[in-house]
């Protein structure tokens, strides 16, 4: 394997983690806001969930941008002139929701605006980031010295609307599947039930739109669907994650109601890893078709090694560090089940 | 006005903004390790409540700066990608372990705050002190970038080409040591003397208990000692920041100045307007001499004036009144801090007056506007350059129009955002009263 493709291996791992952190962060939003008249007990599982973990799904963000610049310098011109409009937007979007998160904690009155604001920011970022891979397929970039986004084409193509469907679609259902996981866990079967129902309609139609955003990149993006059939088993053994992992919601278990969330979730994530890594190597060597592959883009050599070293120290020292989170709000039932008024004292 | 202009005035209102609460986010948490080990070590409660209510203060500012962090971070890839396109084959390495200081800090903020009541005591202690350790790292690696663009290292340019790559002899160039300890000492003592200021506001009202009055003093002389020996040193280290301005970037130090001839003994000019039809300094102070002492240590030594350097290359002459301004803060704050702390030595008994109180007020507010004048002037007298002497600020810019539009949303984005942080914060404590918190803590056990 050459330099520019452990490179580009590892900003996969990171968009990965993002993609699963950020769904599950911005879908709880959303929950919490459809629920927030019904159903009490799972608005305040959502929060509760939301309360510690958006921080570190907001770093992964940062953390992705920057290992671009870092390992593709040249794609740095591309985002500062094609992207500029939709980052920004998500930027605002982003801070906006973030501020809301922590001053929602101190203020209790703004927590209707923020069961509002975290719901639907939750759908729209998602689907203006997933806006933007249809866009690095090609064909909707204009101009010759200034470049720019073909704004009426993308809005007419169907690709962009099967991949935010697909985006939206996913990241629900893989909210929902976690969150019954967490209701579980903290003995809440009532907002389980909740969920599971959700995860139940979800899995068909995250399927339909995985289905429908592969076809209508077969008359935008013909380079790429040859890529696509020659790794026909990654889609395949996915998809088999996908069933088993959906059948999971029905698999007995000790409690009342049926179903293994805990399964589900890392099938699930098993399935979207095999496909998006799958989409991804299809995508290669282009970042952006047909203008700027990963070799244009890479490095300096030189540069490329530290980069290395510095993830390598990096993570030895993270790995503890989320251990010891994980073990304190993920497992502590002391966490998980401490009653609403005792939240939040700081 | 064009896209350059319109960039550079987006960024640089997004960095002001920006390091409003990154500064108070290094400070701040330096001085909930104070009080947590205060804490620890007197076993007084006042400190425990201190240490509780200075982090509820600070996780809320916090909720803006990740966020606003978040957006200078990726704007310098959308705004400037022909800068960022240098960056990231020659200094990428600071950036990438500062997102690790920054998984820490989140990390154990998030322990330290959400799992307190689950902690003994000394773990908390440690979990602050991490979070301490992440914000003023990160510091520093954000430091080490800029100080980069200053005086760059660790490659060559050839024909638009980047080669030869250091990534170690980049990070350390040559004013990486100093501008780093004054960024961390400006830190410290900005994060100390806003809890000065707000200590001093509290003790001013009269309506006050009895222990709310103790607390406030205790609150008070911590963070006044702080604030003092990070004051005293701010100024020592800048002195040494500008002597390495004069040996690697003159013309700045020229500028900052407003000095147009090169000469020995040269005068140092304090406020006033450089007026290039004159050159020299219309309306100022002068002190002879004074400068050369200042920049190489001898009265009689030579300092490079501007017009050594070709005029196309001057950085705007404002600059020098940003640079007077914020060592004119430097010497108010230690001469308000130094008195006060006197006093409160050889009038035990009295307390603190009005006229003193309302000084001490002043003090958190004064030292925030020297870091926004240190940065502004630190960016604005590297003009034309981005990076000084090799890549000109027209050629790191982006290409895309629309900036205008992103400069309106977000510049309306960062005011709602300052006024609600504030009501938020006014909220948080009218509804918390100390009282109430002094009394609860009663109870416990020690
Ligand atoms: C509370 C804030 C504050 C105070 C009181 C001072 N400074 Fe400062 N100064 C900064 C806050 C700051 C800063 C915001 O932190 C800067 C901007 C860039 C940097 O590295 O630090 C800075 C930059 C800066 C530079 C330019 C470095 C460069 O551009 O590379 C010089 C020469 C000085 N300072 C010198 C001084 C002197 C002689 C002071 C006398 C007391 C002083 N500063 C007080
Ligand atoms: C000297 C000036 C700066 C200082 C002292 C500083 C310090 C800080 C601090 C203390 C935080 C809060 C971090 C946390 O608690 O997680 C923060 C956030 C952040 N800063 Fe700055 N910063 C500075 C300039 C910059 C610049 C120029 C950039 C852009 C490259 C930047 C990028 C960020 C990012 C991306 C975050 C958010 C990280 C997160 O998601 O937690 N900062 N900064
Ligand atoms: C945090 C406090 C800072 C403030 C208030 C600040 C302020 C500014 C201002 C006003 C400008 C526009 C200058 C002009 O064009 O006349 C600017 C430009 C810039 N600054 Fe800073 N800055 C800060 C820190 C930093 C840091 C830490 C970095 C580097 C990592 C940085 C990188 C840049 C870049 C790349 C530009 C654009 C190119 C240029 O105009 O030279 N700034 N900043």
């Amino acid at each position: 394997m050459t330099e520019p493709y452990i490179a580009i291996l590892i900003i996969w791992v990171f968009l990965f983690v993002y993609a699963i952190a950020g769904s599950i962060d911005f879908g709880a939003g959303f929950w919490a806001m459809y629920y927030s008249d019904r159903e009490t007990s799972a608005t305040v599982l959502a929060n509760r969930y939301l309360s510690p973990s958006w921080e570190v799904t907001n770093v992964f963000l940062v953390l992705l941008v920057i290992a671009l610049v870092g390992f593709f310098p040249g794609a740095a011109f591309y985002m500062g002139t094609l992207m500029i409009l939709p980052f920004s937007l998500v930027l605002i979007l982003l801070t906006i929701r973030s501020a809301f998160m922590v001053f929602s904690f101190t203020v209790k009155k703004y927590t209707k605006a923020l069961v509002y604001i975290s719901g639907i920011t939750g759908l729209l970022i998602p689907a203006l980031m997933i806006a933007v891979l249809p866009v690095s397929i090609g064909g909707f970039i204009g101009g010759g010295e200034r470049q720019y986004i073909l704004f009426n084409e993308t809005l007419a193509s169907p690709a962009v609307y099967t991949h935010v469907g697909f985006g939206l679609a996913t990241e629900l259902f893989l909210s929902a599947l976690l969150l019954s996981d967490y209701a579980r866990e903290s003995g809440s079967e009532k907002a389980y039930a909740i969920y599971r129902k959700n995860a139940v309609i979800l899995g068909p139609v995250t399927l339909f739109f995985a289905v429908t955003a592969l076809l209508t990149l077969i008359p935008e993006a013909p380079w790429m669907v040859e890529a696509m059939v020659d790794v026909w088993y990654l889609f395949a053994l996915s998809l088999i994650a996908a069933v088993i992992g959906y059948s999971s919601l029905w698999w007995p278990s000790q409690s009342a109601a049926p179903g293994r969330p805990r399964a589900g979730v890392l099938l699930i994530v098993l399935q979207f890893g095999l496909a998006s890594f799958a989409y991804g190597y299809s995508h290669m060597p282009y970042i952006l078709y047909p203008d700027l592959t990963i070799q244009d883009a890479f490095t300096d050599p030189v540069m490329f090694r530290w980069l290395l070293y510095g993830y390598g120290g990096g993570l030895a020292i993270l790995i503890p560090a989320f251990y010891i989170f994980w073990r304190l709000f993920m497992k502590d039932k002391r966490y998980l089940q401490a009653k609403p008024e005792e939240e939040n004292q700081y | 006005m064009d896209s350059v202009l319109l960039s550079r005035m987006l960024f640089g209102t997004s960095m002001a903004f920006h390091i409003i609460f990154a500064t108070l986010g290094v400070g701040v948490t330096l001085m909930i390790f104070f009080a947590e080990l205060m804490h620890w070590i007197r076993k007084d409660r006042d400190y425990g409540v201190m240490a509780k209510r200075w982090t509820k203060g600070f996780a809320i500012l916090l909720g803006v700066a990740i966020p606003s962090g978040t957006i200078v971070g990726v704007m310098l890839s959308l705004l400037w990608p022909g800068f960022m396109e240098i960056v990231g084959k020659v200094i990428a390495v600071p950036f990438q372990i500062e997102i690790f200081a920054f998984f820490l800090e989140a990390v154990f903020m998030s322990i330290y705050v959400y799992a307190a009541d689950r902690l003994s005591s000394l773990m908390r202690i440690i979990s602050v002190a991490i979070v301490a350790f992440g914000a003023s790292s990160s510091a520093v690696l954000i430091n080490i970038a800029h100080s980069w663009m200053n005086t760059p290292a660790g490659f060559q340019l050839t024909e638009g080409r980047v080669t030869d790559v250091d990534p170690w002899a980049a990070v350390l160039n040559a004013s990486m040591p100093v501008t780093s300890k004054h960024v961390l000492a400006t830190a410290y003592m900005t994060g100390a003397f806003v809890l000065v200021s707000i200590a001093a506001y509290r003790l001013l009202r009269k309506a006050s208990s009895a222990a709310e009055r103790t607390y406030h003093k205790k609150g008070l002389m911590l963070a006044l000692a702080v604030a003092l020996l990070a004051s005293i040193y701010t100024a020592a280290n800048g002195h040494d920041t500008a002597k390495m301005l004069h040996n690697e970037m003159p013309l700045k130090l020229a500028a900052a100045e407003g000095l147009f001839e090169t000469q020995a003994s040269a005068p140092l000019a304090i406020m006033g307007i450089p007026d290039p039809e004159q050159e020299a300094v219309v309306g100022g102070i002068e002190i002879p001499g004074m400068l050369s002492w200042l920049a190489t240590g001898s009265t009689d030594g030579v300092v490079q004036g501007l017009n050594d350097f070709p005029q196309e290359e001057w950085p705007p002459l404002f600059v020098h009144t940003l640079f007077n301004l914020m060592v004119g803060i430097g010497f108010s704050l230690i001469g308000i801090a130094g008195f006060a702390l006197l006093w409160s030595i050889f009038f035990r008994k009295r307390g603190f007056p009005a006229w003193l109180l309302i000084l001490l007020i002043a003090t958190g507010p004064l030292s925030m506007l020297g870091i926004e004048f240190g940065w502004i002037f630190s960016c604005v007298a590297r003009q034309p350059w981005t990076i000084y002497g090799i890549q000109l600020t027209s050629n790191a810019a982006t290409q895309s129009g629309n900036i205008g539009i992103l400069f309106f949303l977000f510049i309306t984005l960062y005011i709602v955002l300052l006024v609600l942080t504030i009501l938020v914060l006014k909220y948080f404590f009218s509804r918390n009263p100390l009282q109430r918190e002094l009394t609860v803590s009663n109870g416990e056990a020690f």
